[in-house]
C-alpha cells in the first residue's frame, strides 16, 4: 500500500487578472498514496480547490512538476483515471438518476448490459437503490449529491476528487454522508482527495490532512492521522481527536496570521 | 396551465377592442354618409347615419361583423378548390409559410452549432447574421424573387426564401445562447469524462438549449408567416393572403383586406399554438413539466 498515486514537486500556479496576478499555488509539495483519504483544509483562496483541480486537468500549473499515476494529469484525465464530485450535484435535469449515473458510461462507450449493471451497483452502493426513475428534482440536496458520486463512482475509477461536495448540506445530513463515505472508501479501496472547510469533517474522515493558508497559496501543515480505521460518528468525542483538531486549528491560525 | 383563470381578463380586453372597433367604424365612415346626403340635398338623422357605416359596400373600416361575414362566407361557405376561397389562398401561404420556416430552422441552427465551435465563424458571421436583418425585406423581397426566378427556381421555392431569410435569423440568436448556456462547472464535468466535442453537443449542450430553441422557433415561425405574405405581393398577387390583400387594395375592398388579415392572424396563432404544444410534450419527454409552468403560448 505504498504506491504513490498523486506526487506535486515545487507546484505553482498564478492568475494573471487585470489588476494583480493572484498565487493560487505557491510550491506545494505533496505525496499521496495508494488508498489513503486525503483532507484539504483552509480558508477560501487557499489554493485547495485549485490545487484538485490542478490533479483534475481542469487548470494547468503555471511551474512545478505534477504527476497522477506516473503520468501527468491529461494523460490521466485521458486514460479516465479519476472520478469528480462538483460543490453542487450538478446533476443533468433533463435526465433521470438513472440516466445521469449512465452518463460517463455512455461518453466512454460502454456496452448496454454494462451500463445497466454499473449504474445498479453504483446506486447501490450510495444507498440510492429505486431511484433510478426520479429526476434531480425531485430528490433532495443529500441525495442529488450521493447521485452524483454514484456518477463519479460508476467508471470505477481509482481515485476520487472530492470538491466539498457536503458543502452546501445542513450538519445531520452531512454527519450521516461522511458516515456513508467511509464505508464505501473502505468497501472499494479508492483514493480519496477531499477539499472541506469544515474542521471536524476533514479529522473525521481523513488518513492525512493538508491545512492550507491563501495568498499565496501553500501547505501549512501535513497531519497523518492517527485514528483508526474503524470510526463510529462518537469518535469525535474522543481525545485523539480533540488533538487532531487542535492541531488542524493551530496550522489554520499560523497561516491566517500572514495575512494581516 | 392555468387557462381558466385567463378567460376573463382576456375576454374582457377582447370587449373593449370590440368596443373601440364599433365606435371607429362610425367615426371614419361617417364623413362618407354626410356626403352622401349633401350631394341627395337631404339631411341624414344621426340613428339612420350609424347604421348605414355598419353596411357600406367600400367602407374606410370595415365593421367586425362584415369581416367575419366575409371570412365565413369565404371559407365555410365556399368550395375549397375555389379561387375564391380564404382557405386556398390561406393554404398557398401556409405551405411557403412552412417550407421557409423549415428551411430556416435547419439552417439557423446549423449555422448556431458552427457559431459556438469556431471562433472564427463567431467573429466573422455573427455580424453578418445580424446586418442582414437591417435590410428591409419588402426591398429585398422582390430582388430575390426576380433574381430566383431568372435562374430557374419558380413557384414555392422563392417565395420560401423570403421566409427563410427572415426565420432563421431569431434561431440563430435563441440557439447560439442556448448551446452557451450549460455553466462552467457542467463543462469542466465533460472535460473530466474526456468526452468529444460532439459528445458535449448532443449530451449537454443541445438538451440545454431546448427552452431557447422553442422561444426562437415560435418568433421564427411568426416571422416565416410574415415573409410569406410579403413574397406573394411581387409574384403578381395569384394567390395566397398576400395576394388577396394586394388585390383588395387595388380594388378598394377593404372587408377583402381586413378579412385576409384576420386569417393570417389566425394562422399564425395556430403556427405558434402547434409550437408550443411541441414545446410542452418535449418538456415532458425532459422530466421538466412539472418543475416548470409551461403554458401552451
Amino acid at each position: 500500500m505504498s504506491e504513490i498515486v498523486i506526487s506535486a514537486k515545487k507546484l505553482s500556479l498564478v492568475f494573471e487578472t487585470s489588476d494583480a496576478p493572484v498565487h493560487a499555488l505557491s510550491e506545494v509539495d505533496l505525496e499521496v498514496k495508494k488508498g489513503d483519504f486525503v483532507s484539504f483544509i483552509g480558508p477560501s483562496g487557499c489554493g485547495k480547490t485549485t490545487f484538485l483541480r490542478v490533479i483534475a486537468d481542469l487548470e494547468k500549473p503555471t511551474s512545478g512538476e505534477i504527476l497522477v499515476n506516473g503520468v501527468t494529469p491529461e494523460q490521466a484525465r485521458k486514460a479516465r483515471a479519476y472520478g469528480y464530485v462538483f460543490q453542487h450535484a450538478s446533476l443533468y435535469p433533463w435526465r433521470t438518476i438513472e440516466k445521469n449515473v449512465a452518463l460517463p458510461l455512455e461518453i466512454m462507450g460502454y456496452s448496454r448490459d454494462e451500463i445497466l449493471k454499473r449504474t445498479q451497483d453504483s446506486l447501490n452502493l450510495v444507498n440510492l437503490a429505486g431511484f433510478e426513475k426520479k429526476y434531480p428534482w425531485q430528490l433532495s440536496g443529500g441525495m442529488q449529491q450521493r447521485a452524483s458520486i454514484a456518477r463519479s463512482l460508476a467508471f470505477d475509477a481509482d481515485l476520487l476528487l472530492m470538491d466539498e461536495p457536503f458543502g452546501a448540506l445542513d450538519e445531520i445530513v452531512r454527519d450521516h454522508l461522511n458516515q456513508q463515505l467511509l464505508q464505501l472508501w473502505e468497501r472499494t479501496h479508492k483514493t480519496i482527495c477531499f477539499v472541506t472547510h469544515s474542521i471536524s469533517e476533514a479529522v473525521y474522515l481523513s488518513t492525512k490532512i493538508v491545512v492550507m493558508s491563501p495568498r499565496p497559496g501553500r501547505v501549512i501543515d501535513v497531519i497523518e492521522s492517527p485514528l483508526p480505521k474503524e470510526r463510529p460518528l462518537d469518535i469525535r468525542e474522543s481525545d485523539e481527536f480533540r488533538d487532531i483538531a487542535h492541531r488542524v486549528r493551530e496550522g489554520l491560525r499560523a497561516g491566517q496570521s500572514y495575512d494581516d | 396551465m392555468t387557462r381558466d383563470g385567463k378567460l376573463i381578463p382576456v375576454l374582457t380586453i377582447l370587449i373593449v377592442i370590440v368596443a373601440i372597433w364599433y365606435v371607429a367604424v362610425v367615426w371614419l365612415n361617417a364623413p362618407f354618409e354626410y356626403d352622401q346626403a349633401e350631394r341627395a340635398g337631404s339631411k341624414i338623422e344621426f340613428n339612420q347615419m350609424v347604421k348605414n357605416t355598419m353596411s357600406q359596400k367600400r367602407p374606410v373600416l370595415p365593421s367586425a361583423h362584415q369581416v367575419f361575414s366575409e371570412i365565413w362566407n369565404t371559407t365555410i361557405l365556399k368550395k375549397i378548390t375555389s379561387k375564391r376561397s380564404l382557405v386556398y389562398h390561406a393554404w398557398v401561404t401556409l405551405s411557403v409559410t412552412l417550407l421557409g420556416f423549415l428551411m430556416g430552422s435547419i439552417f439557423g441552427i446549423i449555422l448556431s452549432i458552427s457559431i459556438v465551435h469556431n471562433k472564427a465563424m463567431d467573429k466573422s458571421v455573427m455580424p453578418w447574421v445580424i446586418t442582414s436583418q437591417t435590410i428591409p425585406i419588402l426591398a429585398i423581397a422582390p430582388m430575390i424573387i426576380v433574381v430566383l426566378n431568372a435562374i430557374g427556381f419558380q413557384g414555392l421555392i422563392p417565395k420560401a426564401f423570403i421566409s427563410t431569410y427572415l426565420s432563421f435569423f431569431p434561431i440563430v440568436v435563441g440557439m447560439v445562447k442556448g448551446l452557451r448556456s450549460p455553466d462552467q462547472a457542467q463543462l469542466d464535468l465533460m472535460h473530466t469524462y474526456n468526452s468529444s466535442k460532439s459528445q458535449i453537443l448532443w449530451k449537454l449542450r443541445w438538451p440545454s438549449s431546448m427552452p431557447y430553441l422553442f422561444t426562437s422557433l415560435k418568433v421564427a415561425v411568426a416571422a416565416s408567416l410574415v415573409g410569406a405574405i410579403v413574397a406573394e405581393l411581387p409574384t403578381g398577387a395569384v394567390a395566397g393572403l398576400g395576394a388577396r390583400m394586394l388585390a383588395g387594395s387595388y380594388y378598394g375592398q377593404t372587408v377583402q383586406i381586413w378579412s385576409a388579415l384576420f386569417v393570417a392572424a389566425i394562422v399564425a396563432a395556430g403556427l405558434v399554438i402547434i409550437v408550443g404544444i411541441a414545446h410542452n410534450m418535449v418538456l415532458k419527454r425532459m422530466g421538466q413539466l412539472d418543475s416548470q409552468a409551461g403554458g401552451v403560448s
